[in-house]
């Protein structure tokens, strides 16, 4: 599902945040993607999500090297990817219901299918009795779940997660930890960063580690080519 | 990821969705703006006053050009030709001039009638015979075609008149619907001029109005693209709220120039009852009006484009 070789991401100034990366996470899998802060967590997901492109190497997603990938086409790859953030990222000015029901919007959904499928979303992270509410009358934690169903209404194939769980506290962390594992039992390829090296332990799924932008540990297989 | 939306079927056809999308987005942003109503109208008003200035302009001329056109009949070219030319060549010229589009009538004032009826009227019979030969040319009068909207065209025809070989001097009697013809055009120009001005307001004042939405909204910009929205998505909004203000404005406009006219009218008719006419102020017609509602739609469209164009893409997810 993704491949990471030999990649590396200097930003501009000079600054290299991720130094020859090779790693890959086979379709269906989960893994944790750890790290101190400054790592360049943050950096490996953008790449993957083409917000930022690397310096060097290739790095190829469901099949398709990310490189060759025009400017005009990255939406299209965007609406396989769930993307998870750990400030929200939910816009403030419209309704939970809204604010879920956006990917479907852009991709072209009919109206009644778009309440169903953000009703099923909102039931998935237990929210769905706050469809009408503004975001910013809920706690952290629905926020960040309110996030969550956003990420999955349109069922991509791949979750990325960045430090959801970084304001949380442990209760809500795992209980989110729990969610993503759920979707990853119904075969949706996760990653998450997280440096809460206790609550991953706690998880148990395979776990990446990088070191000032060096792969310091690896659970995948590199040689599993699946 | 290839099977990744296993329930293709639920979306629309792509021309539905597309066409789903643009209903959608054409009504969201009007709801948008007034959920702003006064900074909305204000940007509405704007527009409305820069374009019912010269609508305004516009439609007074029409007026004065509608008065001019009363004066159709009087209106008349003397034409003078050389003293060589004989009655034969006088009538083929005639013949000729007769073809021109913008002559009305045409006759002739032959040379010896002249003389005679000259010297019936002024007693001077014995005094002119003296003279011998006929000192009076022959005479062509035209009544040029008036079209107080086209006022270049009598001087071309004066022009065209002149330059014929048997014609000394053409003349236009009325020295002064020569100059107003002349005022009018310039007024015309003037109109233009201050049109064209304006319009660049217009853009500018969409442009920046857009450009300052584009601003509000960076968040919700920067999470549209993250979720795999297309430029074009993302775009649709701005360009649909500039439409609207062009709608607004130039259906304000309309309002506003109707209401200006109507103010005037009564003070117009007052005055041409002076002057025993019937005179009354017209206003812009329906068809003026939807080219001036269609006018402000270009420039709210094209001003909120070159905002988009500008600033949209300054803005990606980090
Ligand atoms: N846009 C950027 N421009 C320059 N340097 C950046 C940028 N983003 C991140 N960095 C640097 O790259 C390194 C890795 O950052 P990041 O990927 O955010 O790490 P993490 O998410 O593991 O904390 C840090 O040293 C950070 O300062
Ligand atoms: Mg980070």
């Amino acid at each position: 599902m993704i491949r990471f070789d030999n990649v590396s991401k200097r930003y501009p100034g000079g600054h290299e945040a991720l130094s020859n990366v090779s790693f890959h996470l086979p379709r269906g899998e989960m893994a944790y993607l750890t790290g101190h802060s400054g790592a360049g967590k943050s950096t490996l997901l953008k790449l993957i999500a083409l917000i930022e492109r690397p310096s060097r190497g290739n790095l190829v997603l469901d099949g398709v090297n990310l490189s060759s990938v025009s400017n005009r086409k990255i939406p299209y790859i965007r609406r396989n990817i769930g993307i998870i953030f750990q400030n929200h990222h939910l816009l403030y000015d419209r309704t939970v219901f809204d604010n879920v029901a956006l990917p479907l919007i852009i991709a072209g959904y009919q109206h009644k299918e778009i309440g169903k499928r953000v009703r099923a979303s909102l039931d998935q992270v237990g929210l769905l009795n706050k469809e009408k509410s503004a975001p910013i009358t809920l706690s952290g934690g629905e926020q960040q779940r309110v996030g969550i169903a956003r990420a999955i209404v349109h069922k991509p194939g791949l979750l990325l997660a960045d430090e959801p769980t970084g304001n949380l506290d442990p209760e809500l962390s795992k209980e989110i930890m729990q969610l993503f594992a759920r979707f990853n039992d119904v075969g949706v390829t996760v990653l998450i960063a997280s440096h809460d090296l206790k609550l991953i332990k706690e998880m148990g799924s395979p776990v990446v580690s990088l070191n000032k932008g060096l792969l310091s540990h690896n659970d995948l297989d590199l040689t599993n080519h699946g | 990821m290839a099977k990744a939306d296993s329930n293709q079927l639920a979306k629309s056809s792509p021309f539905k969705a597309w066409g789903i999308n643009h209903l959608r987005t054409l009504i969201a942003s009007l709801g948008v703006m007034t959920r702003q109503p006064a900074s909305s109208f204000m940007t509405i008003a704007v527009i409305a006053i820069a374009l019912a200035l010269p609508a305004g302009m516009f439609v007074l001329l029409n007026n004065a050009s509608n008065v001019s056109v009363g004066w159709d009949n009087s209106a008349q070219i003397s034409v003078f030709l050389k003293h060589d030319v004989t009655e034969n060549q006088a009538n083929k010229l005639m013949d000729k001039l007769r073809l021109y589009e913008d002559v009305n009538k045409i006759s002739m004032i032959n040379k010896q009638q002249a003389l005679k009826e000259f010297k019936k009227i002024s007693g001077f019979g014995n005094a002119i015979e003296s003279l011998g030969d006929n000192p009076l040319p022959h005479v062509l009068t035209i009544q040029p075609v008036v079209d107080a909207k086209r006022p270049d065209k009598i001087r071309h025809l004066l022009k065209q008149l002149n330059k014929q070989k048997q014609v000394e001097l053409a003349q236009l009697d009325l020295q002064w619907v020569k100059r107003l013809f002349a005022m009018l055009e310039i007024a015309q120009r003037a109109i233009w001029v201050i049109a064209s001005l304006l319009g660049i307001a217009v853009l500018l004042v969409v442009g920046n109005t857009i450009r300052l939405d584009i601003q509000n909204r960076r968040e919700e910009i920067e999470v549209t693209k993250l979720i795999g929205g297309t430029d074009a998505f993302i775009r649709r909004p701005f360009l649909y709220t500039g439409l609207w203000y062009g709608i607004g404005g130039g259906l304000f406009a309309w309002l506003l120039t109707s209401l200006s006219i109507g103010l005037l009218d009564n003070s117009v008719e007052h005055l041409a009852s002076l002057y025993n006419s019937g005179f009354q102020l017209k206003g812009l017609s329906f068809t003026e009006g939807l080219n001036l509602i269609a006018f402000s739609c270009f420039l709210g469209l094209f001003g909120s484009w070159i905002a988009v164009g500008r600033h949209l893409s300054e803005i990606e997810p980090s």
